[in-house]
């Protein structure tokens, strides 16, 4: 009974209550960074570190924050996580640092992270708050790397660097900015007609 | 526990020790990563250096900061083994078509491009951002490697040069070629002639400095 709640929290970020195409949040590093399927990737798995980190973090301090001072709380908490990301991807990962850099940053106002904090972390122990924030952030990498990856073969022909077809034929419209909006409204369609099954 | 009361002695007290917290844990995080951000960052423009210039590159001269018009440019002379002058790297930019475009350009000592490399741009995926390589692939005119801007007019046909612009990205490569351009005035304006006389090198690579 007990593990069973436990991977249905996990489990959760995934299909239930997925960040992109259920919760629709987050939209802004949703669209702009899935260019190519390994920069879904990677700006999932950095979301991801965030939301584990910071639901962690929460709910051990959830006591000790006042009520009335607990969005500034979060903000420092998740704020330090994402600073820490970031210094780390530069210092060992310059390359993907590059073409994430502008939006990494940027995780600190996505909303999931914060809603996360508030939804969860704050109402339930450490050990769910855990789990919440892996199976979110799993999700939400799960679902910036199929974006990225339909985006990526439709308009260069190429996943993960494999070369399926020459980047002539590709349709550049889905690496820019459009396409991104194109696929993510199939993406969310598909995802409803699955849940409705 | 009990959740603490929002009195205003608890929320001052437990928001600083948060921030104390983040502080500090920002603070080891950052003299952990310095090195390696620093390093990544020189390790680049070196290879950019090393992969510009002749392979008889053995070392550089002190970098020339040069300014030509907006644009600032730095010149690296290359000498060989026997310190011979052998051309010289020049970093290079422009503004693109969306922010500033950061080249690494080779040249051999009479002027002729070895090769290139973009250290920096922001320009459109899948458009302008092609000119990582564009300009080194062997098609139609569009390959700039071997060309000397003495010689060959380095702007796009569509302005009346030699270099085929990337397809629906002009304003890109007339942005890149501009850059190409100032370097090689730079390079021409800093150059050595015959067998460097005086000049006495510094000793390697790890003399360059950070420019900008």
């Amino acid at each position: 009974m007990n593990n069973n709640s436990n991977l249905k929290v996990f489990l959760n970020g995934f299909f239930n209550e997925n960040p992109t195409f259920v919760l629709i949040l987050g939209m802004c590093p949703t669209l702009a960074t899935t260019t190519s399927a390994l920069n879904g990737l990677s700006m999932g798995l950095a979301t991801a570190f965030v939301l584990l980190g910071s639901n962690v973090v929460i709910s051990l301090l959830k006591n000790i924050i006042p009520d009335n001072v607990r969005i500034p709380a979060y903000v420092v908490v998740i704020a330090t996580f994402v600073t820490i990301v970031e210094m780390s991807m530069q210092a060992y990962l310059p390359a993907l640092y590059e073409s994430l850099g502008l939006f990494i940053p940027l995780i600190v106002v996505n909303c999931i992270v914060l809603g996360r904090a508030e939804a969860f972390a704050a109402k339930n122990n450490v050990f769910k708050s855990a789990l919440d924030g892996l199976g979110m952030g799993l999700g939400f990498s799960m679902a910036l790397t199929i974006l990225g990856s339909i985006r990526e073969v439709l308009g260069t022909g190429k996943v993960f660097g494999l070369t399926l077809y020459p980047d002539k034929y590709g349709m550049l419209l889905f690496v820019l900015a459009p396409g991104a909006f194109i696929a993510l409204g199939y993406l969310i369609a598909v995802m409803n007609k699955l849940k409705k099954a | 526990m009990a959740k603490l009361e929002s009195n205003f002695k608890n929320m001052v007290i437990v928001l600083s020790a948060i921030t104390l917290f983040a502080a500090f844990a920002l603070g080891t995080v950052y003299t952990i990563t310095k090195a390696p951000i620093e390093a990544s960052k020189t390790a680049k423009q070196k290879n950019a250096i090393k992969e510009v210039l002749p392979a008889s590159f053995h070392h550089l001269a002190e970098p020339i900061k040069v300014t030509d018009g907006n644009e600032n440019l730095v010149v690296y002379k290359a000498y060989d083994a026997n310190n011979q002058f052998i051309g010289s790297a020049v970093e290079s930019s422009n503004n693109g078509f969306s922010g500033k475009i950061l080249i690494m350009v080779g040249f051999d000592k009479d002027g002729t491009i070895i090769n290139y490399s973009v250290l920096e741009q922001k320009e459109t995926p899948g458009l302008g951002t092609k000119m990582v390589d564009w300009f080194k692939t062997d098609r139609g005119n569009q390959n700039i490697k071997g060309k000397n801007a003495g010689t060959a007019n380095l702007t796009v046909s569509k302005d009346g040069g030699d270099v085929d612009a990337i397809t629906a990205a002009t304003i890109s490569s007339r942005a890149f070629l501009f850059a190409i351009r100032n370097a090689y005035n730079a390079f021409l304006a800093n150059k050595d002639e015959n067998i460097a006389v005086g000049t006495q090198p510094v000793d390697s690579l790890n003399n360059v400095k950070q420019s900008n």
